[in-house]
């Protein structure tokens, strides 16, 4: 089929603007990731751009040596294993019962979830029952007011739906298996698709999010990575990094060290993502269809 | 055995299948706890709380708090920030996935769209404490690198991060830089599901790609847009505080401050529970009003509607 001109120029040009656009996606990390490896004159100088001028890893190594900054990578990785966990759980066996077409109070139950998904919990009285709950500035405030968000809830719900054959179900309460047992040995090993994409979801949640940490947190030891990182931007404050300075890492200045922190945070997610990309726009898919 | 009590049998049903409500009791209560519990406690938005006396015991005080903020100069300050914010998110942010979906669809390399794609989708995964990190590092008025391209030109260099001036601006640009690419993805599955046919018997009519793109695309693409429309105008109220807090600063609340941060800042932080909680009520009053009457326009023009 012939293109006519007209359509040619246009071809070219989507190319060219996407590859553009590409390009200015990437330009502000490639900046960031320039400054944390460059020698500091140049850097306060203004002379760095997209490519580091000098090769220096000082500020990195006052990365790795701040004792706050790997506690709040600590207590990131806690909310990422175990809270992801907690959440697994609990979406687990709270969307098999609602799964099943005879379980009778579904359309109530699901009723009741549906609800909160339109209705945002208003903040200030969560934080109130948060406190109430004697759970503010301990690692529960992050994992257990957010233990099933209504979404992914209602995603496993679908899938067990529509991925678990009811015969299987029915064959093993023929042979007298419990529903626990059901769960456990015919659901669970079906379920490989929609654990990982709640795992996905869950976990890249719990890494990238700080809210829940702002609003229950004071304590300055239980600060995860993201709220660390923001406190530490936003007040340009790398006391906590310079305690570490000695003779040997003379190559660092305040933007250096907060850019390599910052790299430091980004590093696990970008490493990963090539991994998780191509089941994250699945599970997305597999939700927006649902909506 | 009492089988004819509890009405259709529901309480030997309960018995026999106890497994099943028994695997619903953390869920349930986790909901009643922490969705359904404060839900009910908005009612100490019209009381005076007292922490110390609890919500049985707070005085009345109805609508004062709801006539004090209105009665604030902040007031009108912190709504129209809201609504501005929210409009330039549609107008701006809201089309930009719609416009990259439908020229990530006309590219017939596919090692070069999925490169594409793998780019953009990247920002989305990215905290926006990073997100305001990288900006800080592009932004900064000594050393920023857009102020490094406009020293290079001659000009002065700017306090971009200081300025009330552009904060919205670097707001939606962030929104824009950080899901672009990722809301291609609800498009081209939409995309995807126009019928080759539609496609073909344009072409044999004669039809342009231009013309195929305005009588078959694009109509294809109505439905997605309209809800997903709705979708974001019933968060209307609902700005990410996320991605307003960290770009937020003493010098920036004249354009920045919005519900969401005012709430925060007054109930959290000063501990004004009473008073933020009834802006709190206020907030979603205002929002779902925004979404029956969204929803309302919507069907009536396009057809398509969420309830």
């Amino acid at each position: 089929m012939k293109r006519s001109t007209g359509e040619n120029i246009f071809d070219t040009a989507n190319i060219l603007f996407l590859i553009i656009l590409s390009i200015t996606i990437l330009i502000p990390m490639l900046h960031i990731i320039a400054n944390s490896l460059s020698d500091s004159i140049p850097l306060m100088r203004g002379d760095v751009k997209l490519w580091p001028v000098g090769l220096n890893i000082d500020n990195y190594i006052l990365v790795v040596k701040n004792s706050v900054f790997l506690n709040s990578f600590k207590i990131t990785f806690f909310l990422v294993t175990f809270g992801t966990l907690v959440n697994l759980f609990l979406t687990f066996i709270t969307a098999y019962p609602l799964s099943r077409p005879g379980f009778r109070g579904r359309k109530f139950f699901m009723l009741f979830i549906l609800f909160t998904l339109i209705f945002k919990v208003p903040v200030i009285p969560l934080y109130l029952v948060v406190r109430s709950l004697r759970i503010i500035n301990t690692v529960w405030a992050m994992i257990i007011p957010t233990a099933i968000q209504a979404f992914n809830l209602i995603l496993c719900v679908t899938f067990f739906k529509t991925s678990i054959p009811s015969d299987l179900i029915d064959a093993a309460k023929v042979d007298g298996m419990s529903e626990y047992g059901i769960l456990a040995r015919v659901v669970l090993p079906l379920s490989k698709p929609i654990v990982m994409t709640l795992l996905l979801f869950y976990a890249v949640h719990h890494w990238n999010s700080y809210y829940h940490a702002i609003l229950f947190i004071t304590d300055h030891r239980l600060r995860p990575l993201q709220l660390y990182l923001y406190q530490m931007l936003s007040q340009s404050d790398v006391n906590d990094a310079m305690a570490n300075a000695n003779e040997l890492t003379v190559n660092t200045t305040p933007k250096g060290i907060i850019s390599a922190t910052v790299v430091a945070a980004t590093m696990p997610i970008v490493i990963v993502y090539p991994f998780i990309q191509k089941h994250f726009v699945k599970g997305a898919l597999l939700g927006s269809i649902k909506e | 055995m009492a089988s004819s009590i509890g009405g259709n049998g529901l309480l030997r049903y309960i018995k026999r299948n106890n497994a099943l409500y028994i695997m619903l009791i953390p869920g349930i209560i986790f909901f009643l706890l922490f969705k359904y519990l404060p839900m009910a406690g908005l009612i100490i938005g019209f009381q005076d709380y007292n922490p110390y006396k609890g919500f049985m015991d707070s005085e009345w005080v109805g609508l004062k708090w709801f006539i004090r903020f209105f009665s604030q100069r902040q007031f009108t300050r912190v709504l129209w920030n809201t609504l501005i914010i929210n409009i330039y998110q549609l107008v701006f942010a809201f089309p930009a996935p719609i416009i990259l979906a439908c020229l990530l669809n006309e590219l017939r390399n596919l090692k070069f769209k999925r490169t594409v794609q793998t780019i953009a989708y990247l920002p989305h995964f990215l905290s926006w404490s990073i997100i305001f990190g990288l900006a800080f590092m592009l932004l900064s008025q000594e050393t920023g690198l857009l102020n490094q391209v406009i020293t290079a030109f001659g000009g002065k260099s700017v306090a971009f991060l200081q300025k009330p001036d552009y904060f919205r601006t670097i707001i939606i640009s962030a929104q824009i830089w950080r899901d672009m690419g990722w809301g291609t993805i609800i498009f081209l599955a939409a995309l995807a599901g126009i019928s080759p046919a539609l496609y073909e018997s344009a072409t044999i009519d004669g039809a342009g790609r231009w013309k195929q793109f305005l009588y078959i695309t694009f109509p294809g693409l109505l439905p997605a847009i309209m809800i997903l429309m709705l979708l974001n105008i019933g968060r209307i109220m609902d700005l990410g505080f996320e991605q307003i807090w960290v770009f937020l600063n003493p010098l920036t609340y004249e354009t920045g401050e919005v519900l969401e941060t005012y709430i925060y800042r007054w109930g959290v932080v000063e501990g004004k529970y009473s008073f933020t909680t009834a802006v709190g009520l206020f907030k979603s009053l205002i929002g779902l009003i925004m979404v029956v009457i969204a929803n309302k326009t919507s069907r009536k023009v396009t057809g398509e509607s969420l309830f």
